[in-house]
């Protein structure tokens, strides 16, 4: 078992490095497991940031900054919370050398995109392509402020309509639609 | 009806985060859905575990429908998995491809010694190249390939009994109805 390099809520295993006490472990109750893991967690941060890329042999510096821009874009399928470019989990050290060896072979940024989108869905584009699959995730805000708007000027016309009835407001200024 | 509509949208957003508590308690959050399914599986040829210099490709497997499982030596829940898959394996009516990932073979013997062989068959993927085809990002992960080698389900986590009874099962039924 490799303590986890994403963050609490993450059950799945990852690959690490294979070690020989991993088979012998006996399964712990699981808040003691939770605790050590916390604590594992808390003293491992810093120093799993600071090896979270490894040196690349890039061809130039050009090459260095595409790399590192096109891995930002991409969520790293393990680690749903961080992108290819910081992510420490295996499968993502596994798919920056894929993403690498692509690009040495000439391959565009989008060819390689479409590549991983084939294998792991648009859940690794932190950008998500419109079509009928996500139109709800695109427009879905919008909908609810357009109800939201309709509310509102369901209400200012419901109050309008009232204003007039009432006798509590002054005739004179419910013509010049201000009167709220 | 105007007094009551703080309390209608007070309603609709109670059922709203109802309905998200209850959603995310029906699946795994983490589970990405796989755009391999119903598509033919990759092309893959990986050598045996036990007999590294046989090689074993999609085309050999293929007239017959078979459960790849996805399993690593370091994996621990690959080790809940594994008695489930041991009951299980006789009578699931398909063939049990064990594709051991990333691991090291001496490690995945021992690993095997220990909790038992269910296998009818075993692959390994070291470098984990070839898993990257499949869409594999962790251990465990299920794929359920038929006679003419398309992925008719995927499971990602591990094969508890229930979803041995209510995904797993259904879904070889409903496969060998189709294609004996």
């Amino acid at each position: 078992m490799r303590l986890s390099s994403c963050g609490i809520g993450f059950s799945r295993d990852a690959p690490g490095e294979p070690r020989q006490e991993a088979s012998r472990l006996k399964p712990l109750p699981q808040s003691t497991f939770l605790r050590l893991l916390l604590v594992a967690l808390l003293a491992f941060t810093g120093f799993v940031h600071a090896q979270a890329i490894e040196p690349m042999p890039f061809a130039n510096h050009a090459q260095e900054l595409r790399f590192q821009h096109l891995t930002r874009q991409l969520r790293c399928p393990m680690c749903q919370n961080e992108t290819l470019a910081d992510s420490n989990a295996p499968i993502a050290r596994d798919l920056r050398n894929q993403i690498f060896q692509m690009m040495q072979q000439g391959k565009s940024d989008e060819q390689i995109k479409q590549y991983l989108v084939d294998r792991y869905s648009n859940y690794v584009l932190y950008d998500p392509p419109l079509n009928p699959g996500t139109w709800l995730l695109w427009f879905g805000p919008l909908l609810i402020l357009l109800g939201g708007a309709g509310v509102v000027w369901m209400a200012i016309r419901k109050r309008d309509r009232g204003g007039r009835a009432s006798p509590t407001i002054d005739s004179r200024s419910s013509n010049n639609g201000d009167d709220w | 009806m105007n007094r009551l509509l703080p309390f209608i949208a007070f309603m609709l957003l109670v059922a709203l985060f109802g309905f998200g508590i209850w959603w995310n308690t029906q699946h795994d959050q983490n589970a990405i859905p796989s755009p391999l399914l119903n598509k033919p599986a990759p092309a893959f040829n990986l050598p045996k575990l036990y007999e590294p210099t046989q090689m074993v490709s999609k085309a050999d497997l293929l007239g017959k429908p078979y459960l790849l499982n996805v399993f690593a030596s370091w994996c621990i829940e690959c080790g809940v998995e594994h008695p489930v898959l041991e009951a299980a394996g006789p009578s699931l009516g398909v063939r049990l491809v064990g594709y051991n990932y990333k691991d090291a073979p001496a490690d995945a013997k021992r690993w095997l010694g220990e909790h038992g062989n269910p296998y009818d068959l075993l692959v390994a993927d070291e470098p984990g190249h070839t898993a990257i085809d499949f869409g594999v990002y962790g251990a465990p992960e299920s794929f359920l390939i038929d006679a003419k080698g398309v992925i008719r389900y995927k499971h990602i986590g591990p094969i508890t009994p229930e979803v041995l009874a209510k995904e797993l099962k259904p879904a070889i039924a409903a496969m060998l109805k189709e294609t004996p």
